[in-house]
């Protein structure tokens, strides 16, 4: 199934609903009486690639989850494109993972799992084009968790790619990835950005979070502290935490 | 101890003859309890992973319960099973008392909680793993049902093992529903406590010899394949 996209490389169709803008409305999350987020509120549109940022403990992946409905909040509320979220609008998103979960099958496989949808004659072969992508045709065969750490990465943002979502969320995927595996796992979510996917990608490696924002999300303490784009964001932060933040980064 | 040691090249004799009413009770305990194993797999794989998987008021009860199943007393099952088998019986009509069909249901009884039981508890931990990708893909119960179970096939050749040592070793079950009848429904176990009783020891040491043989080559084809599971990190 490939998408058509217009000249600005934005979705015309995938054949179903619109799911943006994404807006969070005062999202509340309570863990045995530690407030997690705090009246986060953001609404996003479906073009720009947002990077969310902010020390640990922020609750960055936490809003992941509770964006792509692994998680119920405590209270507030998510909507796509003014609708709340529904399977048929879940099946359109795919979440990479930091630490990604493979299933104990080879690689191709791995893939194959995740093309239900497609006729069973031509599952493998989109396997193998999806797994030529994310520079692994050379390990088609191999046991998927015997792969190196970059190797398993691009392996899971190649599933996630797999049905053509039309937003991608990313927890800290290149979290301990050495820097050859970084660029390529950037390269992948570029591709996918520019295939008309809506990125929204958490990470704590600021050079990435430059490279790929279009927008920053800064959260800190479940709060959001600042949203800007991200030229403003990096050249004048505005709230004290993102200052502090970025201040230590500069330091180190 | 010279008589121990005749009755043991006796035995010995006796297996390699190919002594024909041997190995017809060999192929039947094969046959009764690997039926028996294949119905408890069939049935319990997927109730413990179902048991893994979903999260209703009674799972922790069923669970439970499974668990003490674990532990049926063969004998139990057997009288049971006899009790639904007999002419008097709900299932009378069937005319399958002293049959090995019968011998295949009580084993199969005994077997299908200890490996639900089992195959729960090691598709639980792997699906503690599993639990945010399957729902990040929107999986349906029945396809984590079929992904844990495929995935999780090494570790549960153990439950698969446990089920079989429990059913080629036991006596009581199959001595009740099937009357070790010979020729019909005698197997290795029921022929081991017919032939000490009435001091054939050669054939019950050779029958008792074989038996752990094959117990001690399942166990070490199962140990085979889960070396080989985890060197593909399949395990």
């Amino acid at each position: 199934m490939l998408k058509a996209t217009d000249e600005c490389g934005a979705r015309v169709s995938t054949g179903g609903a619109a799911m943006f803008p994404l807006s969070v409305d005062g999202l509340r999350f309570e863990d045995r009486g530690r407030v997690l987020l705090d009246g986060v509120t953001l609404a996003l549109d479906g073009v720009r690639r947002t990077v969310v940022i902010g020390p640990n403990g922020a609750g960055k992946s936490l809003l992941l989850r509770v964006l792509h409905g692994l998680i119920r909040p405590t209270a507030g509320r998510v909507t796509w494109a003014g609708q709340p979220a529904a399977p048929e609008l879940h099946a359109r998103q795919a979440l990479v993972f930091q630490r990604p979960t493979l299933l104990r099958r080879s690689a191709l496989d791995n893939l194959v799992f995740v093309l239900g949808h497609l006729p069973r004659t031509e599952r493998r072969d989109r396997a193998r084009e999806l797994l030529a992508s994310a520079k692994l045709a050379h390990v088609a065969e191999t046991p998927a968790r015997l792969l190196s750490g970059g190797e398993q990465q691009r392996l899971a943002i190649a599933r996630a790619l797999a049905r053509s979502p039309d937003v991608l969320f990313l927890d800290e995927p290149s979290a301990s990835l050495d820097p050859a595996s970084t660029h390529l796992i950037e390269e992948m979510i570029l591709a996918s950005h520019a295939d008309g996917a809506k990125i929204i990608l958490v990470t704590h490696d600021m050079g990435q979070a430059r490279r790929i924002s279009d927008d920053v999300v800064f959260m800190a303490a479940g709060r959001v502290a600042e949203t800007a784009d991200s030229a403003t964001f990096f050249a004048r932060p505005t709230s004290a935490e993102a200052k502090a933040y970025l201040a230590g980064h500069l330091v180190l | 101890m010279t008589d121990f040691s005749s009755i043991f090249s006796l035995a010995l004799g006796l297996v390699a003859s190919g002594d024909g009413e041997l190995y017809s009770i060999i192929g039947l305990s094969l046959r009764v309890t690997l039926t028996a194993v294949a119905i408890g797999c069939v049935v319990g794989l997927p109730l413990g992973a179902f048991l893994a998987v979903v999260r209703f008021p009674g799972n922790a009860a069923l669970t439970a319960l499974l668990n003490a199943f674990m532990g049926l007393p063969p004998v139990v099952v057997g009288l049971a099973v006899y009790l639904m088998l007999s002419r008097a019986g709900p299932l009378g009509v069937l005319g399958l008392l002293y049959t090995p069909t019968a011998m295949i249901i009580a084993q199969a009884v005994l077997v299908t909680p200890l490996i639900a039981a089992l195959a729960r508890q090691s598709l639980a931990d792997l699906h503690i793993e599993y639990d945010e990708l399957f729902r990040s893909l929107g999986l349906s119960t029945r396809a984590k049902i079929a992904t844990l179970i495929w995935d999780g096939r090494y570790s549960l050749t153990t439950a698969a093992l446990a089920g079989f040592g429990r059913a080629i070793a036991e006596v009581g079950a199959v001595i009740i529903v099937g009357g070790n009848i010979e020729h019909v429904t005698r197997v290795m176990t029921t022929a081991i406590a017919l032939e000490t009783s009435k001091g054939d020891l050669a054939l019950a040491l050779a029958l008792g010899l074989i038996l752990i043989s094959i117990s001690l080559a399942v166990n070490a084809g199962v140990l085979g394949l889960n070396r080989t599971a985890r060197r593909l990190a399949y395990a």
